[in-house]
């Protein structure tokens, strides 16, 4: 065990556990934050996204030594239920959701792309949702809604 | 005049008790049937329950006026929770967010069996349960105002969460003064009149999902999502393969792990629990277990043969007893076999449960779609009576069927009573796909004789398929892994041949008969078709793997033999499919989705293959499939168009058009959402999916053995096209388009190409290979 300082939504938290856990566990777990999932585990659907110095990172496959003391940014520090962040209030207007597990992957890993490649074509975006997984078939829906919000100009 | 009594606090509690008491419900033997299920379990599956018949178990109006409403049908990420929210207030005319819904908890709401097979909209949206519930307050409310203003009832209207003198807003009773925090004590009536759809306000329009605003800013609670205080964390140590039995633990392989961890054992059951998930992760990665070897599986390579091969356990849908007769005087015979692969429910996330396991009663925090048969049966395993335990519901990762929900449960269950204080276990994505109740594979032989004008004479249909498990019932837990390995049985199988003939009503659940049949049984037909020399045998052997419902169980993998082959007889008469569907079609709503799907597709009415194709590059076309699914419950038609790249042999749907009369739509935007979904799910199944194995285990074990269709994946165009009828009961909606997908996809490639494709999955290397058979015979 080991104590590490992690700044997780604008809040410095500290948590003592083994260097080697991956930095979900810790999010879900240590902090009881609900936005990042687990999935496989693997890298290999997205469920567990963060996003840590405006990149979308897989937090299954982040051991939390790794993470230093940068900035991690889950699903719950984008926007609030009564304050959604505008990609969130574009899944809304689109009622791009069915069971929403596989938010995290979608809506973060659209998000930290947008934020580098404002003027990203629809190829590029859909080639940034590599291995981002939607079981429900909600495809259709949740790239309507990320093209809605790509396209407002709106970036927060 | 009503008598309202005060409320005692656990009368609901005891009158759910009491009246859920009895498990066998009429008809649930049918239902048991349509899950694929040997009979004996049927009575006690009871798919709707035995929900209560007194009000005040169904709806409580606060003396704020506010209402609250129990249900037992839960939210599967379908918007089930949201649209039976907005079914009480339209009932009872107060606005959405007056109402609170508490869905699915064994302790608080009405035994309604099990969330699925597209039951929820027949069971609470007609004339019973929630909504009659509704009809029966509203009215009841009425009454009372009427004798508390000295206003006959006909001029009273209940609105805005009062009853008001019609004309007179003035003249008011607010629900809250009428009732407000007492019990109505009242039985639901079956007369009470349900409100017009024609005069919905909330019912039937596009109300924004409710629970969405906590989805997409990570607030909603899952399954996943449950801390308790003092909650430890577990872990399950699975068998090598099917059938393996536990040689010997060796706990001392994990003592020096931190994390106070503890090793459990039940038979062939084995699990860790520890401090933190990642103890518990690590404690089982270490964990020093021999296993006895099982004997070998049978090799997939000659896999349907061997389905061929097994006693079965065999029954008839329809037999007209006249079908070897019409074959033989027939003009002409054609003959197809379809194969169909298992395949995964493949949650994106893995099953989880939390369990607080306590002397004398049990809480377990569950996604089971089966929330009252989980009660039962986690009482087995804790040695506990039913109504020692309480399950929770809280949604899970989208299931369609019965993912490890359950197997889950038992799980947490089992190393909560051992180690005395609550856990909560999470399945490794490796043990979640090894072992879940995968979704049948089928082996289908068709055979039709035609007449000398080409129409359809006689049908005959063999379909073989495999059976292990199921969704656990009665007591009875060993129907999933952890109930099994932890000494259940699983449910027996028993063979039957021949079949006896058919009898009782025609009983098209799992869509064994095509929808081009008249479904006699004696006298009485049941079927949506013109042929009448019929006969529908299904076979069900026993399975190596757990076998379970999958999003339209049986009723996809038989409509992708029926609608695929009916296009190919037509293909070989030179009929239009559209054309010829209808000629075979005599049921009204049926050949209007069918002509409506058409219609919206701007379908070309030509036979196929489409003339002048290429024989290598991208060939286009276009395919038709059509289903009443289950026999009686959602209308649909579905069009396809495809490309196919000759070249690398893959195939992408570029748009599809489906067409849906499934009665009075209580929320289009949920019903397109779930036509939606239904038809991406059908796309990655029809081209992707397939549970592959070796020798000993299943090889399928996370999303690079088992790909599926990924965000990044070409996208087709998807047109919906809703068919809304007042007059008519609800029926499902949900599981329709995945029926007809792997069927309009397959005759699409057949329009493109001339090649046929008779087994699922589509893949690359199948399409080619059917395309080198093509340009060798050409
Ligand atoms: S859970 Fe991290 S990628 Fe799947
Ligand atoms: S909405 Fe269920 S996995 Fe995406």
């Amino acid at each position: 065990m080991a104590m590490f300082n992690l700044t997780v939504n604008g809040r410095r938290q500290t948590v003592d556990v083994d260097p080697a856990t991956p930095l979900l566990y810790v999010l879900n777990d240590d902090l009881e934050l609900r936005g990042p999932k687990f999935g496989c585990g693997l890298g290999q659907c997205g469920a567990c996204t963060v996003i840590v110095k405006g990149r979308a990172v897989r937090s299954c496959m982040t051991p939390v030594n790794t993470v230093g003391g940068a900035e991690i940014t889950t699903l719950e520090g984008l926007g609030t239920p009564e304050k959604p962040h505008p990609i969130q209030q574009a899944f809304i207007d689109e009622q791009a959701v069915q069971c929403g597990y596989c938010m995290s992957g979608v809506i973060l890993t659209a998000k930290a792309f947008l934020d580098q490649n404002p003027r990203a074509t629809d190829a590029q975006l859909q080639q940034a949702l590599s291995n981002v997984l939607c079981r429900c078939g909600v495809n259709v829906r949740m790239m309507k809604a990320i093209r809605r919000y790509a396209t407002q100009g709106v970036r927060a | 005049m009503t008598r309202l009594t005060p409320e005692a606090a656990l009368s609901r509690r005891e009158f759910i008790a009491r009246s859920g008491a009895l498990i066998v419900t009429f008809g649930a033997a049918a239902a048991a049937g349509r899950l694929g299920l040997a009979p004996g379990t049927a009575a006690a599956q009871g798919i709707n329950g035995n929900p209560a018949t007194q009000l005040d178990a169904w709806i409580a109006i606060g003396a704020d006026g506010r209402v609250t409403a129990y249900t037992g049908k839960c939210e599967l990420g379908q918007g089930l929770f949201t649209a039976q929210t907005q079914l009480v207030a339209e009932e009872l005319g107060v606005p959405i967010d007056r109402v609170t819904l508490i869905m699915c908890d064994t302790d608080r709401t009405p035994d309604q069996g099990t969330t699925s097979g597209a039951q929820s909209h027949p069971a609470n949206f007609n004339q019973a349960n929630l909504a009659l519930a509704g009809a029966t307050a509203r009215e009841a409310l009425v009454q009372m105002a009427s004798t508390r203003l000295g206003v006959p009832a006909e001029q009273l209207v209940a609105r805005d969460g009062a009853v008001q003198v019609t004309g007179d807003a003035t003249r008011r009773v607010s629900y809250g003064e009428l009732v407000g925090g007492r019990t109505f004590n009242l039985p639901l009536s079956r007369q009470a009149r349900r409100k017009h759809p024609s005069t919905w306000t909330v019912l039937g329009t596009p109300v924004q999902r409710l629970d969405i605003p906590a989805m997409v800013t990570g607030r909603y609670e899952y399954a996943q999502d449950v801390r308790v205080p003092g909650m430890r964390h577990g872990r399950v140590v699975r068998p090598p393969s099917p059938g393996a039995t536990l040689a010997s633990v060796d706990e001392a392989s994990v003592r020096d792990l931190p994390g106070n961890v503890r090793v459990v054992t039940r038979k062939n059951w084995v699990g860790v629990v520890a401090d933190k998930p990642f103890q518990a992760i690590q404690a089982a990665q270490r964990l020093k277990v021999q296993w006895n070897p099982a004997p070998a599986l049978p090799a997939q390579a000659s896999w349907y043969d061997y389905m061929r091969s097994r006693p079965t356990r065999e029954t008839f849908t329809t037999n007209s007893g006249d079908v070897d007769a019409n074959l033989k005087s027939a003009a002409r015979i054609m003959r197809s076999t379809y194969l169909y692969p298992y395949q995964m429910h493949g949650s994106l996330g893995t099953s989880a449960a939390v369990a607080d396991v306590r002397q004398d009663r049990a809480t377990i925090w569950s996604s089971s779609q089966a929330v009252w048969p989980l009660r039962n049966t986690v009482a087995t395993v804790l040695g506990m009576k039913p109504d020692q335990v309480r399950i929770q519901f809280r949604l899970g990762p989208g299931c369609y069927g019965v993912n490890q929900a359950d197997s889950v449960s038992y799980d947490a269950a089992i190393l909560s009573q051992a180690d005395g204080r609550p856990v909560r276990v999470q399945l490794s994505r490796q043990d979640e796909m090894a072992w879940e109740n995968y979704g049948l594979a089928f082996v289908i032989d068709q055979q039709v004789g035609l007449d000398a004008g080409n129409t359809i004479v006689a049908w005959d249909y063999i379909g073989w398929s495999p059976a292990k498990g199921g969704r656990p019932g009665g007591n009875n837990p060993g129907n999933v892994v952890s109930g099994n390995v932890a000494g259940y049985q699983i449910q027996g199988f028993a063979p039957r041949s021949p079949a006896p003939a058919p009898s009782g009503d025609f009983d098209n659940g799992n869509n064994v008969a095509s929808s081009y049949v008249t479904g006699c049984v004696g006298s009485m037909c049941g079927g949506t078709g013109v042929v009448k020399s019929e006969r529908f045998l299904s076979k069900v052997i026993e399975s190596p793997f757990f076998t379970g419902p999958l999003r339209s169980p049986n009723r996809l993998q038989n409509t992708f033999a029926h609608e695929s082959f009916l296009d190919e007889i037509a293909a070989s008469v030179k009929a239009d499919p559209v054309e010829y569907r209808l000629r075979h079609l005599r049921d009204p709503r049926l050949r209007e989705v069918v002509t409506a799907a058409a219609k919206a597709a701007n379908w070309d009415t030509r036979p196929s293959p489409r003339p002048g194709g290429r024989r290598n590059g991208v060939a286009t076309g276009r395919g038709i499939a059509c289903v009443l699914y289950e026999g009686d419950n959602g209308y649909c038609a579905t069009v396809a168009e495809v490309t196919v790249d000759q070249d690398t042999g893959v195939v992408q749907v570029r748009r599809f058009v489906s067409a849906l009369d499934c009665g009075p739509i209580s929320n289009p935007d949920g019903v397109r959402n779930q036509m939606e979904g239904g038809l991406i799910q059908g796309i990655s199944r029809t081209v992707r999916e397939e549970v592959r194995w070796d020798a000993t285990r299943v090889q399928s074990v996370d999303w690079r053995s088992y790909p599926p269709f990924y965000l990044h994946d070409q996208l087709p165009v998807i047109e919906s096209v809703l068919i809304n009828r007042a007059d008519v009961p609800a029926t499902g909606a949900g599981e329709t388009t995945v029926t007809v997908a792997a069927a309009a996809i397959g005759n699409a490639i057949f329009d493109a190409t001339g090649v046929r494709l008779r087994q699922v999955p589509f893949t690359p290397e199948r399409i080619k290979e059917a395309l080198g058979t093509r340009n060798s015979t050409a």
